[in-house]
């Protein structure tokens, strides 16, 4: 169970796929139109409820509750070895170009 | 009242009206033609005033940096005797870490002056932490909504970050799946709340930009006494360039111009690739500065969330580059393995524009690349690159000309890979052209009107008047 109080993050469906009537490619049809807000959660609850929350600034959403303490975790991404190549030849490049002046 | 996304589509205009607080009626000439510089004008700052302002919250006095080991790799490269000079824009100095504070910093004071509490902007770009960032030091409410994930819930590693600072700032953040309806969630916000709308697009917007043209003129004169041969600009929704191009003209007005500056604007190819595409939405390393935004809103600039666009590059732009997405990630590893500076790769896109620009031009002629932005994790060469590898994206080095955007990124193998391509403007203008005649299908064009596209697009009248006969012949014979 998840804590009135607790921060967290609800999804909205704004429109069913069959709702959706913009021009917009077949995949993006096929899906529904969807938000996300995160805020303080209103009443006890379990994942999957429909709750209200209330945002950082005050306002009240009700929505699915779909994450208990959400963060963000993007990061610097896994090693890509072509930007260590590039920047050994690059820094390799410019001494030759110092040498010869 | 009802939510539904009908009826809140249906109050576009009384809801547009109330949240930006400008009569775009009073600027009207006819449907097609509205007087842009009285529009303009009515910002009612001067260029002092604005930097006052700008000042004020962290804004403008952005250093101007001589790239030199940069020229000297470009030299390298050069035929004998070429290879112009490269200033750089450190515009990652202003409050938010990039230009669009400019932007932001006079709507959100606009906002501030009458009375509203809150601000609310759709965008996924860095203009939405400009807004939150703004807003936090005028003790304003912030909402900003953002295309952020697919329908598996993944998010670009750039565009998370960018919900990150908006709620780092103390915004709320309204995070979308894939879709235009985004403009819906943002017609509702307004109604909901009452608050201004920060859109990317109002004269406020394009005025607070027009500082950073009279920084570069007037920091570039102190250096090397003369003007700026070309002013690159990563270019999107056009107002980068719409704004710095006036700026530079302001500045040349009031002291007299020097030798001729060209604007340049750059944008990342990234055709192939549908922008409201669930499947393409994370196939992409770029979510701003890439055609997908710069063609058509140079195509068409009443296509945003106002009225009439401020933002209209054709008046202003001489040339149009594109680069690859592989050119752009190799120039930001440049400016950190030569320069010593880390900065976000989106920003750097003029970077990578201005060097092939600079390897033609003689070794006196000056280029300005006129941004950056702020790097940190997801904005960064190695979390953009690894997530494309993630989406079956190689990663390759070679020539970049070789890319397939949504299958490889192409790493150049040294500068001499690099090589822009020149999007034809004559054929940018027909296609604003043949726009007109569809969004204004039964309206007989006055002489006014064609006064206002010949300003509007930067060409003869008597060039426009055959090209809409031309597109009218055309559409008569079933074409």
């Amino acid at each position: 169970m998840v804590k009135k109080g607790e921060w967290v993050k609800i999804e909205k469906i704004i429109l069913k796929p069959e709702e959706r009537t913009a021009k917009i490619p077949e995949e993006t049809k096929k899906v529904p139109y969807v938000v996300h807000i995160n805020g303080f959660l209103q009443e006890d609850a379990e994942l999957g409820d429909e709750v209200t929350i209330v945002s950082r600034i005050g306002r009240t959403h009700k929505g699915k509750l779909i994450e208990e303490k959400p963060s963000f975790k993007h990061n610097f991404g896994d090693f890509v070895p072509q930007l260590v190549d590039i920047s050994i030849e690059l820094k390799k490049e410019l001494e030759e170009i110092n040498k010869i002046k | 009242m009802d939510k539904s996304y009908n009826a809140v589509m249906s109050r576009k205009n009384e809801i547009m009206k109330k949240a930006l607080g400008i009569d775009y009626e009073k600027y009207k000439i006819s449907d097609i033609s509205f007087d842009y510089e009285m529009m303009m004008d009515d910002v009612g700052y001067s260029i002092n005033e604005i930097a006052d302002i700008q000042k004020q919250s962290k804004v403008g006095n952005t250093p101007l940096y001589y790239l030199s080991n940069v020229t000297k790799l470009i030299r390298k490269y050069s035929p004998k005797g070429k290879g112009a000079k490269i200033y750089l824009k450190d515009e990652a100095a202003n409050a938010s870490g990039s230009f669009k504070a400019r932007r932001a910093s006079l709507s959100v004071y606009e906002a501030f002056k009458r009375g509203y509490k809150g601000v609310i902007a759709a965008t996924s770009g860095n203009y939405g932490a400009a807004v939150a960032s703004q807003a936090a030091m005028r003790g304003l409410k912030c909402i900003i909504i953002q295309e952020v994930f697919d329908s598996k819930y993944v998010g670009q590693p750039e565009i998370v970050e960018k919900s990150r600072i908006c709620d780092a700032m103390g915004a709320e953040v309204i995070m979308s799946s894939v879709g235009p309806e985004l403009f819906y969630s943002l017609l509702s916000a307004l109604e909901d709340t009452g608050y201004f709308n920060a859109s990317l697009y109002t004269p406020y917007s394009i005025a607070g930009i027009e500082t950073l043209g009279w920084e570069v003129i007037n920091q570039i004169r102190k250096l090397e006494g003369r003007d700026p041969d070309y002013i690159v600009v990563t270019h999107a929704g056009g107002g980068n360039i719409t704004g710095t191009a006036r700026g530079v003209l302001k500045y040349k007005l009031e002291f007299k111009p020097h030798n001729n500056t060209e604007f340049v604007a750059c944008s990342v190819d990234l055709s192939g690739l549908h922008m409201a595409s669930d499947i393409d939405f994370n196939k992409k390393s770029f979510t701003t500065g890439h055609t997908g935004f710069g063609v058509p809103f140079a195509q068409w600039p009443d296509r945003a969330d106002t009225p009439r666009n401020a933002a209209r590059p054709l008046r202003y732009m001489d040339k149009y580059l594109t680069v690859t997405q592989g050119e752009v990630f190799y120039a930001t590893e440049m400016l950190a393995a030569l320069e010593g500076i880390e900065r976000g790769p989106a920003g750097n896109t003029s970077l990578a524009g201005a060097i092939n620009l600079a390897m033609n031009l003689d070794q006196d002629a000056i280029v300005v690349v006129q941004e950056t932005e702020y790097t940190g994790a997801g904005k960064h060469p190695q979390a953009q690159l690894s997530f494309a590898e993630k989406n079956g994206i190689k990663i390759l080095r070679g020539n970049p000309e070789d890319c397939i955007n949504g299958k490889t990124i192409v790493l150049p193998r040294n500068l001499s890979d690099f090589q822009y391509k020149e999007i034809d403007l004559k054929k940018l203008k027909m296609s604003y052209l043949e726009n007109l005649v569809a969004n204004f299908p039964k309206v007989k064009m006055l002489e006014e009107d064609f006064e206002f596209l010949s300003n509007d697009i930067n060409e003869e009248t008597k060039w426009i008047k055959e090209t809409i006969f031309n597109i009218l012949s055309e559409h008569k014979n079933g074409k």
